[in-house]
């Protein structure tokens, strides 16, 4: 399969191409966000309804990890 | 000015799927748009690691390599007024307009609260799947599926393929209720084929009835639950629970456009005619939005308002074929009815909107959806209500309500797009 290298805060990772950016956070084993009052939250509905997987992707906040498919040179970085 | 579609079609499940192959068929130039990346829908989601299943990526195939087709993937509507949509994908912001609109926004997954579902680790049961044909890791993972009905042996079954250890499936309904409901099969013999291939692809993996999740506990994430079942409460170690109690219908965009609704249970689902026409000229809606019915509900229906939308004949025995479909449905609503001991399960802290931590203690004394997200918050989050407001209209609570655009949260740059709506109009005709 071939791989794609995307950045998850800061660290380097290799992931086959076409997984969601939720399924590399999840293989980083990296959180995903804080919840208003300070919860570890992680992605809860898998398809775009919940919003609890969001992080910021290339300099965009509040992205759904679940929704988008890793791209090469891709910078995540969440709210661990 | 705007593009303009003979039809546009929202949603690239098996119904949207259908009603494009339909349209296109008749000739029409047809938009066709999924919020996901890839077509399908939920229940024919490509696989990362595996693709489509097979029927489906012989229609989808054909369906987007068609000359009068744009698909549009990664596309949400953000807002819709009569004969236009105005569109969000990842880069930018446009207005469609169109002939007719056939809407097939599918389901989303009925997720309700409990102590403990908040922590990562507890998803729901096609939430689990979704995820995994995403390339999310299971291998090796221990995973448990509870809720009710066949999604969660589907479920189940995408998790062991995927490489996780099921430790077990805990079905709440009991036992006399699933075994009246499988002597039912034979009258859908695809149901009953498709419900063989799982047992045998889930020989060996316990399946309980009975059976109700309590709560999930963990420090950070999740690692043990709580079953209450035939033989008392049991405590099972596990790194994955995925809950699934049933679906509730997507209208949020229907709703916008004025198509009329009817409840069934405490959810609104799109009223259609047997054209699937709903009460708004040229606009159609297919599957599940039009109750909860399942695949080939979705698919047959999908043709059907493809055929309608674009003028050609719908024949007496794709409507018979469909009504048929629509039958499995009920049954599966008569056998698989919610035990009330599960609407019972969140105490006082436990939180009930996840966006705003809203606890359900705070929620006392509300009965209306508005005054309580006026005084608490709930329901003011990213996800817009459609988990809480869901789970609070399931719970018997309060009905959801305060629906207006942006349909799902929107960049700055689109809602810009929204506000001059009626100017670009307005040149337009």
């Amino acid at each position: 399969m071939t791989q794609v290298r995307i950045h998850i805060d800061g660290q380097a990772l290799d992931v086959p191409a076409g997984i969601s950016v939720a399924a590399a956070i999840a293989q980083a084993q990296r959180p995903f966000r804080r919840s208003v009052s300070g919860q570890a939250r992680a992605p809860f509905c898998g398809m775009g309804v919940c919003f609890e997987c969001r992080v910021q992707i290339d300099g965009v906040a509040q992205q759904r990890a679940c929704m988008l498919p890793v791209r090469e040179g891709m910078q995540v970085v969440t709210d661990g | 000015m705007a593009e303009r579609y003979d039809i546009v079609i929202v949603g690239a499940g098996p119904a949207g799927l259908t009603a494009a192959e339909a349209a296109l068929a008749q000739g029409a130039r047809v938009a066709w748009l999924d919020a996901q990346a890839a077509a399908g829908g939920q229940v024919w989601r490509k696989d990362v690691q595996y693709g489509w299943p097979r029927r489906a990526q012989r229609v989808i195939a054909s369906v987007s390599n068609h000359p009068r087709l744009t698909w549009m993937p990664q596309t949400q509507v953000i807002a819709a007024e009569p004969n236009s949509l105005l569109l969000q994908n990842t880069r930018e912001a446009r207005r469609i307009r169109y002939g007719a609109l056939i809407l097939g926004t599918g389901a989303r997954e009925l997720l309700l609260p409990m102590p403990g579902w908040t922590l990562p680790g507890v998803t729901g049961a096609g939430a689990l799947q979704a995820l995994a044909k995403q390339g999310w890791p299971l291998a090796g993972r221990r995973v448990v599926i509870a809720g009710s009905g066949p999604l969660l042996l589907a479920a189940a079954a995408t998790a062991k393929r995927h490489g996780a250890r099921v430790l077990g499936i805990y079905e709440q309904a009991a036992e006399t209720a699933v075994h009246a409901f499988a002597r039912q099969l034979w009258h859908w013999p695809g149901k009953a084929a498709q419900a063989a291939l799982l047992r045998s692809q889930l020989a060996g993996i316990p399946y309980q009835y009975g059976s109700i999740v309590t709560r999930a506990l963990g420090e950070h994430a999740l690692e043990r639950i709580e079953v209450d079942g035939p033989h008392g409460v049991q405590r099972i170690e596990c790194d994955h629970l995925a809950l699934g109690y049933g679906l509730v219908p997507n209208v949020e965009l229907a709703q916008m456009l004025g198509c009329a609704i009817r409840l069934e249970g405490a959810h609104p689902c799109i009223e259609v005619n047997a054209a699937q026409g709903t009460s708004v000229p040229n606009i159609y809606a297919a599957g599940e939005m039009c109750g909860i019915g399942g695949r080939d509900c979705a698919w047959l229906e999908g043709r059907i308002a493809g055929l309608a939308a674009s003028g050609g004949a719908v024949d007496a025995a794709l409507q018979r074929q469909q009504r048929h479909a629509r039958r499995f449905a009920t049954l599966l609503r008569d056998h698989f009815k919610l035990d009330p001991y599960i609407y019972d399960l969140a105490d006082a802290d436990t939180l009930i909107c996840r966006c705003e931590d809203v606890p359900l203690r705070a929620l006392a004394g509300y009965d209306d959806a508005r005054s309580a997200k006026l005084a608490t918050r709930c329901g003011m989050g990213a996800c817009q209500g459609r988990v809480c407001g869901t789970a609070l209209a399931e719970l018997g609570l309060f009905a959801r309500s305060g629906l207006r655009p942006p349909l799902f949260p929107a960049r700055l740059a689109t809602l810009g797009e929204l506000a001059s709506s009626s100017d670009t109009e307005g040149s337009n005709s």
